[in-house]
């Protein structure tokens, strides 16, 4: 249950938070300055290498957004204490994923018409994100269900818990499925480039901003549910005192 | 001793809503009626908008299972919509009645319809399309057909009780529904076209594709059964 | 003989739709009682009911019934109570005596439940073999009624059971909460005409402004 004691903060900002906004913020710098401008060209795909540097960090967030939401989400249906607060988490990292998901998408298929001519490949795991970015979507429309706060993480949980077994089928399918339809002139994404000792420090430091970035977003977003959680509920008082005094008219 | 109870008396919950939903189908005829000569209509639209005897060969198996899956939005709300019509389906909560064995009663229900549905589908194909099959291409289809809509069942049903009784279900049904039954598309598909020998595919291919069908049935029959009772519950 | 609490509910707030509905009703009901619920509508009376079966997340307070906590489990007590809303729960398509089996089969109820709950609500014969789309609404209601019969529940909780029904049908009704009583159930019901179900309850409770007061 949420505390009885209204909301005490006023912006959803801690200490915490703010020592994660700088560092953010230090590391993102470095990351853009050194994405665009210190690192070199690759031979052969040119300048177009340095999506690389947004596209790889943000699949990772994406994926690792959707393994928060399903663990939160097996905590909360599994714990003795079904608490809300991995309800949030699980809610915040969802939407922060997809999100993540399609900077994923659009990033990778802009790669891709430039390496390959094509915006799009039936390439197993193109496809697998694709799914994942409608099935998690189709979380969030879940959780937009009407019905109680109760009601919507018990629901939203076992649909992030569904989504974990649908997943694995849906990647083996289509992995299964190119295998019996081989194209021989599928590029593997990243074998191609031959990657210097900055360009891949650029790129591991584009992935821990972009792990601070999703922390930070996540600390924020589940505060402000938390916020709007308690706002009904801090409404209640003043609601059970409304309806014991109405006037019953008809 | 308790534990035999507890599975004679889940047969019996799943067994009279097996019996339930397939004696009101009976008698209202809504999937008869409706939903057969809708997905029909569909074959012979594809006939329409593809107008190649060869193309058409080729692609007969995806045309059968996307028929099939266009359907089964359909025929799953028309099996909800039973039980939400007079709040039946508010009663057996009350009643604290086993909604997993509500679930595997339904999903059969759901099944069956659904193997009567492509077998209208798969002789259309053979009518229309001129699809030709062997013996044991005959027996990779008639698996295929059978571990395809079980997990079709099953996937349907979970779905389509969170959804029954919601706003916006006729919808959300789909958005939910599509990804998740991405993969018994691609292997019924391919299965399919194993069975018929479309663009030269062999017979042994199929086999491994039923067989994700079969794991596809096998994750949701028992993941849907767990799952069903906390996703309606209010 | 102690009497025995059926249900007690103290200081409960039950929200629905961020609406406190019900904001704190404190009663309770001991076995062998018919109690009525009145008051206007949109008073909470259904809320409440729908609460005591279980239905609805009790938001504040506590809530017991049947020896069950609603706050720990609202599971437990479903299959012990039988609630009767606007909605009759009933199969269109299905005769009366095909609805009646189904639930005797979910329930692992006998043939011969099924025909003494008929009888008791005048349902055999010809009507048995009719289609619930095809009744009268006092009819369906009969029914629905019935199939609280053949579930046995324990505390019968009703909404408005007299709508729709003709003099003959309120007669049999009355009569078949008594025998439900002497058989050992706890009523509980709402209802708008307070005279009619004056006589029947053995006890009034006045819900209002999503309070429950003694009448």
């Amino acid at each position: 249950m949420l505390s009885q004691s209204a909301p005490k903060f006023s912006s959803t900002g801690t200490q915490a938070t703010r020592i994660v906004g700088v560092l953010t913020i230090v590391v993102m710098t470095w990351v853009v300055i050194s994405g665009l401008v210190f690192t070199p060209a690759d031979v052969v795909q040119g300048e177009s290498v340095r999506i690389m540097y947004v596209h790889v960090p943000s699949a990772w967030i994406a994926y690792l957004a959707f393994i928060v939401t399903a663990i939160t989400s097996a905590f909360y249906i599994f714990a003795k204490r079904h608490s809300l607060g991995f309800d949030r988490v699980a809610g915040a990292s969802a939407e922060v994923g997809v999100m993540f998901m399609v900077i994923t998408l659009v990033t990778g298929s802009l790669w891709g018409r430039l390496t390959w001519g094509e915006f799009w490949q039936w390439d197993p795991r193109l496809t697998t994100t694709a799914f994942l970015l409608v099935t998690y979507i189709g979380y969030l429309a879940v959780r937009r269900l009407d019905g109680s706060i109760e009601q919507r993480a018990r629901r939203s949980a076992v649909i992030a818990l569904l989504a974990v077994l649908e997943i694995p089928l849906v990647h083996f399918s289509v992995v299964f499925w190119r295998s019996l339809h081989q194209r021989a002139t599928i590029l593997d994404p990243n074998g191609d480039v031959k990657m210097d000792g900055l360009m891949l420090f650029t790129l591991f430091s584009g992935v821990v901003g972009f792990t601070l970035v999703f922390v930070w977003l996540i600390l924020h977003r589940q505060r402000t549910m938390l916020l709007s959680d308690l706002a009904n509920q801090s409404g209640l008082d003043a609601a059970i005192l409304a309806r014991q005094n109405e006037n019953v008219s008809n | 001793m308790k534990k035999t109870a507890i599975k004679t008396a889940k047969r019996r919950v799943a067994s009279a809503v097996f019996i339930k939903d397939l004696r009101i189908e009976a008698r209202s005829r809504v999937v008869t009626n409706q939903v057969l000569p809708f997905a029909g209509l569909i074959m012979v639209m594809f006939a329409f908008a593809l107008d190649n005897d060869d193309v058409l060969q080729r692609v007969a198996g995806g045309l059968i299972w996307l028929a099939t899956i266009f359907s089964l939005f359909i025929i799953v709300q028309r099996s909800f919509a039973i039980d939400t019509s007079d709040s039946a389906l508010d009663s057996l909560r009350v009643a604290g009645i086993d909604l997993s064995a509500v679930f595997l009663g339904k999903a059969i229900a759901l099944s069956l319809q659904l193997i009567a549905l492509d077998i209208v589908l798969i002789a259309a194909a053979f009518l229309l399309y001129q699809v030709q099959v062997s013996v044991i291409g005959l027996v990779l289809l008639v698996t295929c057909v059978a571990c395809a809509t079980t997990g079709l069942g099953f996937v349907g049903t979970l779905y389509g009780g969170l959804t029954a009784g919601t706003n916006g279900r006729e919808t959300l049904l789909p958005l939910l529904l599509l990804p998740v039954v991405a993969p018994v598309l691609i292997a019924a598909t391919r299965a399919t076209e194993a069975a018929f020998g479309s663009g030269g595919a062999a017979i042994s291919e199929g086999w491994a594709w039923v067989g994700l069908l079969a794991i596809f049935a096998a994750v949701f029959g028992v993941g849907g059964s767990l799952a069903f009772g906390p996703l309606i519950d209010e | 003989m102690t009497i025995e609490k059926v249900l007690e509910f103290i200081d409960v707030v039950i929200v629905y739709d961020n609406f406190p509905a019900v904001a704190g009703a404190t009663f309770s009901v001991n076995a062998g009682e018919i109690v009525l619920l009145q008051g206007a509508n949109g008073a909470g009376k259904t809320t409440l009911l729908r609460a005591c079966a279980g239905l609805l997340p009790i938001a504040r307070g506590s809530a017991n019934v049947l020896g069950c906590d609603l706050r720990l489990d609202r599971l437990a007590v479903r299959s012990r109570v039988g609630l009767l809303g606007h909605a009759n729960g009933l199969f269109q398509d299905l005769t009366v005596l095909e609805n009646m089996l189904f639930w005797s089969r979910l329930v692992g109820a006998t043939r011969n439940d099924v025909d003494q709950a008929m009888d008791a609500m005048g349902l055999s014969g010809r009507l048995s073999q009719t289609q619930v789309a095809k009744l009268s609404a006092g009819q369906r209601r009969r029914c629905a009624l019935a199939s609280l019969i053949v579930r046995r529940a324990q505390l019968w909780l009703l909404d408005e059971p007299h709508a729709g029904l003709d003099a003959q049908g309120r007669d049999e009704l009355d009569r078949t909460l008594r025998a439900a009583r002497d058989a050992g159930a706890t009523v509980i019901f709402a209802s708008h005409e307070i005279e009619r179900a004056s006589a029947l309850a053995t006890r009034s409770l006045v819900v209002a402004s999503g309070t429950v007061k003694p009448a």
